[in-house]
């Protein structure tokens, strides 16, 4: 793996030089293009690959167990705790003599920020535009039952952090598979944190970074006309830079204030337009359920819809992925099942509601073609999804649902796009950070590295297609799941014990509400 | 005759130094009392942070009190106990008209003194300043000093 990031790094400091000559700008992109696909495509391959006989990615049945295996074996938390998870982010439970320190809310929407983005967004579009209306059913059920498998990294988070004497706080897997290794005398924590950490820093460059350039341009030059994608790249690449090396803060701070507006407005207007539509949402919900179990003629049937499902709504939620770990940490708590049940609410809001809002909007507004004499989809001519009446997929795709209902949503959806992709970066760029400083040491020169590598692959990721960006960024996200759930496995009758204590202690009223 | 509490908010300024120079003046007339000094760290749960606010988030809060205590409070402190008057001094983060209602009502006080003029800001003109608020809910009689 690090021989990859290695290979990789290689790669791409080749091809700087070619950025000086603009009016190669064309087989600029194309050369990134070939040399990122062929160089990460054996790697993507491995954790696609299809259980034997099937079509099946493993890596998805991995991720499905898991999240079912923790929904039963913690009792249907995310059912059982869903209230509580309100009343601890409204401060119902919150100390007031740790008033200035995190609370729960900021905790949560800290993470939020980092999950609700183009996954939301881009990623609905491509589950729905390859995997038919069906997809939303299994990205709904996914969504549900990742919630116990974020209550189960987020717990784990805040109980083995570092707390250092300067009072700032580092949490995440990392930490968790060293100390809870040891806790429970199983070998090999300081491994799993290794490995780990590395898959870290490649799906903060993949899935949080590349994507969101990538798409942050497509939504770009889909207004402003096509031009080549470096020229987002390196715009996009000199704002990160701002902030995170150059230490501008108030660009994210910001960008952090605005971004929760964006989100409001996106769900507002999706709202609008499914109001305008009513009539239609009982035959999309119709469509949603119909698809999931009969496919309804699109690529790969039924399971289509259910890889897809599964996957976005696992790329979008990152439920058991661990990096909400890391986000959700820094909160003030003297009891980490509480953060654990706060982060339940993170899946909820991505997946269950924001990511169905844009699946609903799509198969309403009548952007899939549908065979008018059988009712089925028509698949585009290379049979790999199904066709769009302007073409377009990804966030494209989302773009014209929506003009549907408004025509000047474009416009706003492509601010939020790039906000979103802009504050997703910004969070990804923390996680990666803790994972390159766990591996190579606290350091200012240290971090200096890793963060101008990462503005280096805001430009890759903005000039290469949306294919190959995709499948690197999935292979890395869900590469940290593999590692991640199997800690989270060992680590289980921890968090029971934890959860068990704590409930035990809200009902004999040893924790009371201090208001409310 | 019980003891009478005065609380008297500060917030560096010089309205707040009036308001502490006022609560002084009837602590010497009424004898036996006890002023406590507040000085609020405006602060909400609900705002958005980034992840590197979050993790120095411990790191500045101690650094906020500790500023308020050496800027403010104690030498607030210094002057009144100089004068032989009882004070004690506290820091607080959130809303400073909620915050200084509850000091007054949770330790019996029987007024809260403060300066009209705070740090004027967009927000103070929306939404009525501290002393305003005060005036307007608060469950012991306010002093305000101009």
């Amino acid at each position: 793996m690090t021989k990859f990031i290695h290979r990789f790094a290689g790669a791409s400091a080749a091809l700087l030089p070619v950025a000086a000559h603009a009016q190669e700008a064309m087989t600029f992109d194309q050369r990134v293009n070939d040399v990122f696909a062929s160089s990460t495509g054996w790697f993507v391959n491995l954790i696609f690959a299809p259980l034997p006989g099937t079509s099946f990615p493993w890596i998805v049945l991995w991720l499905v167990v898991a999240a079912s295996v923790f929904t039963i074996y913690f009792g249907f938390i995310q059912l059982r705790a869903f209230s509580h998870a309100i009343s601890l982010v409204k401060g119902d439970y919150s100390d007031p003599n740790d008033a200035g320190e995190v609370s729960h809310f900021q905790a949560l929407t800290t993470a939020l920020s980092g999950t609700v983005g183009l996954g939301n967004i881009a990623g609905v579009a491509v589950a729905v535009g390859i995997g038919g209306p069906g997809a939303t059913f299994w990205m709904i059920l996914a969504g549900l039952l990742g919630m116990a498998s974020k209550f189960t990294e987020c717990t784990l988070g805040v109980k083995y952090r570092n707390e250092y004497p300067d009072g700032t706080v580092s949490g995440g897997p990392m930490y968790y598979m060293t100390k809870g290794f040891a806790e429970r005398n199983l070998p090999g924590g300081r491994i799993f944190a290794t490995v780990f950490a590395v898959f870290t820093i490649g799906g903060s460059l993949g899935g949080g970074n590349m994507f969101q350039a990538n798409q942050a341009h497509a939504q770009i030059s889909g207004i402003l006309g096509d031009f080549p994608g470096w020229i987002t790249g390196v715009i996009f690449a000199a704002v990160v830079f701002a902030v995170i090396v150059g230490g501008i803060k108030s660009i994210a701070q910001v960008t952090e204030k605005v971004v929760p507006f964006m989100g409001v407005l996106y769900v507002g207007t999706a709202l609008l337009i499914l109001i305008i539509e009513y009539d239609k949402i009982g035959w999309a919900f119709g469509q949603i359920f119909a698809g999931a179990f009969t496919g309804l003629g699109v690529a790969g049937g039924l399971v289509g819809a259910l890889i897809q499902g599964f996957k976005r709504a696992a790329f979008s939620n990152e439920a058991g992925v661990g990096s909400a770990a890391i986000a959700h940490s820094a909160v003030r708590t003297s009891e980490p099942v509480t953060e654990g049940v706060v982060s339940l609410l993170e899946p909820f809001i991505d997946t269950v509601v924001i990511c169905t809002m844009t699946a609903l909007v799509i198969t309403i507004s009548g952007v899939l073609v549908v065979d008018s004499e059988t009712g089925r989809f028509i698949l585009n001519e290379a049979g790999t999804s199904i066709l769009t009446v302007d073409g377009s997929s990804g966030v494209g795709l989302t773009s014209s649902a929506f003009a549907t209902g408004f025509s000047w949503f474009p416009y706003v959806l492509a601010v939020a796009v790039v906000l979103f992709a802009f504050s997703t970066m910004i969070s990804w760029s923390y996680y990666g950070l803790k994972a390159w400083t766990y591996l190579f040491g606290e350091g200012k020169k240290t971090e200096i590295v890793f963060k101008v590598i990462f503005c280096i692959f805001v430009v890759i990721g903005a000039a290469a297609q949306l294919g190959a960006v995709i499948d690197f960024s999935d292979a890395m996200i869900f590469a940290m799941a593999v590692v991640n759930i199997t800690a989270l496995y060992l680590l289980m009758p921890i968090v029971k014990r934890e959860m068990q204590s704590y409930f035990a202690r809200i009902r004999s009223g040893e924790i009371v509400k201090y208001k409310g | 005759m019980t003891r009478t509490i005065l609380v008297v908010g500060l917030d560096g300024s010089a309205s707040g130094g009036k308001a502490l120079d006022f609560a002084e003046e009837r602590a010497k007339a009424l004898g036996d009392c006890l002023i406590i000094a507040c000085y609020v760290v405006e602060w909400s749960p609900f705002t958005f942070q980034t992840p590197e606010e979050n993790e120095q988030r411990h790191k500045r809060r101690e650094e906020e009190i500790k500023i308020a205590h050496a800027r403010v409070l104690d030498p607030a402190i210094a002057d009144a106990k100089a004068a032989g008057l009882e004070i004690e001094g506290h820091v607080f983060h959130g809303d400073a008209a909620d915050i200084l209602d509850d000091l007054a009502v949770k330790r019996g006080a029987s007024q809260i003194i403060i300066g009209r003029v705070g740090a004027r800001g967009l927000k103070e003109r929306l939404f009525g300043g501290v002393a305003g608020r005060l005036v307007a809910s608060a469950s012991v009689p306010v002093t305000i000093i101009p």
